[in-house]
């Protein structure tokens, strides 16, 4: 199939949908075809890859490249460019680096390894649901138990203190704010990183049980890529579970007899948060890759230099891999999902992630039957400017 | 049918634990894939398939 007629799309589109549904540009160029050409804010041109299949292949293949000084590669807006120029993480490199610098990091995220970490996450969820319920009915559910639970999970697994929870929040969420300028987002990383930084030198003097110790220790790791590991797993381990504990219970909410499901234990939470992580799909702009070879892919020809962003909210909406793909339906085998992306830089996190959702969600609804929403569905506002969606504030009642 | 695993392309992301915990784990110390059974039997064919479907690093072959 040729390129498509030659229309251009501008990135990042606004969200215009229902606020669970990928903005309909990427939708309307989903339908035209899984691989499409669009064109970015400087006016370079780059290849948008909707398709499951599509998506799946340039994630997995090593023809496309991860490094941001390859040319082509695509920056949504300055401050992305900003954001990922300036910061060594292993995210944006490829294999040998790449691999040197995430195996560092795998045998804490081991699969066993969460399982063990079961009970305490159990804990941490209780203990913040306790706190909102003492706080009284109304209460913002973002900012009393979604934000707080992955942010005391992660913090205590990398050796942050929590009590600087309110600094380092806010400096995350200017980084992944796309109406950011480039000024802004780069202040923002460089006072992550000197927190980061000076926190792994008090690591090295005073080691704990903690990952930024390990990582503070060795050898074969400068202080500024210990700093940027610990900046990726800050920034990640928070945000995204955050926005997808806020997401997935409006979702819930909206969907009551799916919930009612949940609370029976007729769905399993592990069902259900596979099928949230598809429906939601959180990462809602494109993951950045630039070819370094001429290929074929979907049927459209593809040069060495020119960039592609792999949307993974569309793909993760085929109706070839995901009938009524529209539809949340937690009694779905949603588990070809590629919420997490795909290929060797897959989210690293993702036991955790996953065990986080589970044991927040089910403990939230079954210890809560009366939750609902505190305000008309119409009064809240949605995270659309940031490269992670969610919703600002979900005020809730019980 | 036989598993066999390129443990070089593992990224150790534990997909093929979640999808079949009887025929694979992860090494304690980096994560990389190991296999408990080679020949697991064929009530596990489509559970092993799925895994080597979702294995993000194409490191599991099912033959
Ligand atoms: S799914 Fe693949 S990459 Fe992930 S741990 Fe298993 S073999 Fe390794």
């Amino acid at each position: 199939m040729p390129p498509s007629d030659g229309k251009v799309l501008v990135l990042p589109a606004p969200a215009d949908r229902c606020p669970f549904d990928p903005p309909s540009a990427y939708q309307q160029a989903a339908a035209a075809a899984s691989v499409t050409r669009t064109e970015l804010w400087d006016g370079s041109i780059c290849w948008l890859v909707t398709g499951h299949d599509e998506v799946r292949t340039v994630l997995g293949d090593q023809r496309f490249s991860a490094e941001p000084h390859r040319p082509g590669f695509p920056f949504l807006t300055p401050g992305r460019r900003q954001v990922v120029v300036d910061n060594p993480v292993f995210l944006r490199m490829d294999d040998p680096d790449h691999a040197r610098l995430r195996r560092m990091l795998t045998g804490d995220f081991l699969v066993k390894r969460v399982e063990e970490q079961r009970p305490a996450i159990q804990r941490i969820v209780d203990e913040t649901l306790d706190r909102m319920v003492a706080g009284g009915s109304p209460a913002d559910l973002v900012t009393e138990f979604a934000l707080p639970v992955p942010s005391l999970v992660i913090c205590e697994l990398l050796g942050v203190p929590y009590a600087n929870h309110e600094h380092f929040q806010q400096l995350s969420r200017t980084l992944l704010d796309t109406s950011k300028s480039e000024l802004e987002v780069g202040t923002a990383q460089r006072e992550l990183r000197s927190y980061l930084t000076e926190l792994a030198e008090h690591k090295r003097r005073e080691p704990a049980d903690d990952i930024l110790s390990r990582l503070a220790n060795r050898e074969d790791l400068s202080p500024r890529e210990t700093a940027a590991s610990a900046l990726l797993l800050l920034v990640a381990g928070h945000e995204t579970t955050a926005n997808m504990t806020a997401l997935s219970t409006l979702a819930l909410l909206r969907a009551p007899e799916q919930a009612a499901r949940l609370r029976s234990g007729e769905t399993t939470a592990k069902a259900a948060v596979e099928e949230l992580l598809r429906y939601l799909s959180i990462v809602q702009i494109g993951v950045p890759r630039a070819a370094i070879e001429d290929l074929t892919l979907g049927g459209t020809r593809i040069r060495a230099g020119e960039g592609v962003l792999c949307m993974l909210s569309t793909a993760n909406r085929d109706d070839e891999v995901f009938p009524d793909g529209d539809e949340l339906d937690l009694d779905r085998d949603a588990r070809r999902h590629l919420a997490f992306g795909f290929g060797v830089h897959q989210c690293l996190g993702q036991p955790l992630a996953r065990a986080e959702l589970q044991i927040a969600l089910r403990t939230l609804f079954l210890r809560l039957p009366g939750l609902r929403l505190a305000v008309d569905e119409a009064e809240l506002t949605y995270r659309t400017t940031m490269v992670v969606h969610g919703v600002d504030s979900l005020p809730v009642a019980w | 049918m036989l598993v066999t695993v390129d443990r070089g392309r593992c990224c150790s992301s534990g997909q093929c634990v979640l999808t079949a915990p009887t025929v694979f784990d992860q090494s304690d110390e980096d994560g990389l894939v190991e296999v408990l059974q080679p020949t697991p039997p064929a009530y596990l064919a489509p559970d092993v398939r799925l895994a080597a479907t979702l294995c993000p690093g194409r490191a599991i072959t099912v033959t």
